[in-house]
């Protein structure tokens, strides 16, 4: 088997276990985490791509990916925060209600 | 020979990493398990030349987002009784889903032609084209990419802070 068709392997394993973590988890960070890996298989595979090609391109296109990554984690981890601090779980299921229990 | 046998090892690192953070229930090794995975990932990016890729990587995945998610862990969980637990479910629609993905990925690399060009990447510094390259053809996403951040930024301390806590209390 050759290098990249086993790397592109690898990126899809890394996809689809990222998307199985972030279905099956019910803690909302371990959630998080497994759309990070989404993020980082994506970015795997836009390098193997600039690997092959000619140009600089993938590479680039994974370093954006990386920043949107970074602001996506930051506001979620911000929003979970607010969220435990006002319904004391960090359970997404058990976050049901919009307005606070008077 | 050298570089096949350590790609195959960062290969092997990340593979049983995503494993662990799927099997286990302790939130914190799974936090431990993903920085293995992305540590063994900035070393494929190494070996797949993209030198600046990597560092960026180690700097902001293991840097930053590992070390925000462990304090959002620290911060959402109680220390004390049953710590860091995570439950799971809804394990048979996951399975289902992720492996047909898997099925339809395979599938696609398996029917795709990919043209293989031979790149120039071996002449010269790859850091030094991507600055370049950043400043000249990128240089609105760059510059877009800058008021993403500064808008994330406001917007995440805005949230997370007890600012406006004495008005709701």
């Amino acid at each position: 088997m050759n290098k990249t068709d086993l790397l592109f392997y690898l990126s899809a394993f890394l996809f689809c276990s990222g998307l199985l973590i972030a279905v099956t988890k019910k803690n909302a960070i371990v959630v998080l985490m497994g759309i990070e890996l989404m993020l980082n298989a994506a970015n795997l595979n836009l390098v193997i791509f600039n690997f092959q090609k000619r140009g600089m391109d993938g590479q680039l296109f994974a370093l954006f990916i990386i920043i949107v990554a970074v602001c996506e984690a930051a506001v979620g981890i911000a929003i979970i925060l607010k969220t435990y601090h006002y319904y004391h779980t960090s359970v997404p299921d058990q976050i049901n209600e919009l307005k606070e229990k008077n | 020979m050298m570089q096949e046998i350590i790609l195959y090892l960062f290969i092997a690192f990340s593979i049983v990493s995503v494993l662990v953070i799927l099997l286990n229930r302790n939130v914190f090794y799974a936090a431990l398990a993903l920085l293995i995975c992305l540590i063994s990932l900035s070393g494929i990016y190494g070996l797949l030349q993209a030198e600046f890729l990597a560092v960026t990587q180690l700097l902001i995945y293991a840097g930053g987002i590992l070390v925000l998610m462990i304090f959002g862990i620290m911060l959402t969980n109680r220390i004390a009784g049953k710590s860091f637990e995570s439950k799971s479910h809804n394990w048979i629609p996951g399975i289902l889903i992720s492996a047909s993905l898997f099925v339809v990925f395979l599938i696609s690399y398996q029917d795709s032609a990919i043209i293989v060009t031979p790149n120039d990447l071996n002449s010269g510094n790859h850091t030094s084209k991507i600055g370049v390259e950043l400043m000249s053809t990128y240089a609105a996403p760059f510059e877009i990419s800058g008021i993403l951040l500064l808008v994330c930024l406001i917007g995440a301390a805005l949230t997370a802070s007890s600012f406006k806590k004495s008005s709701h209390e």
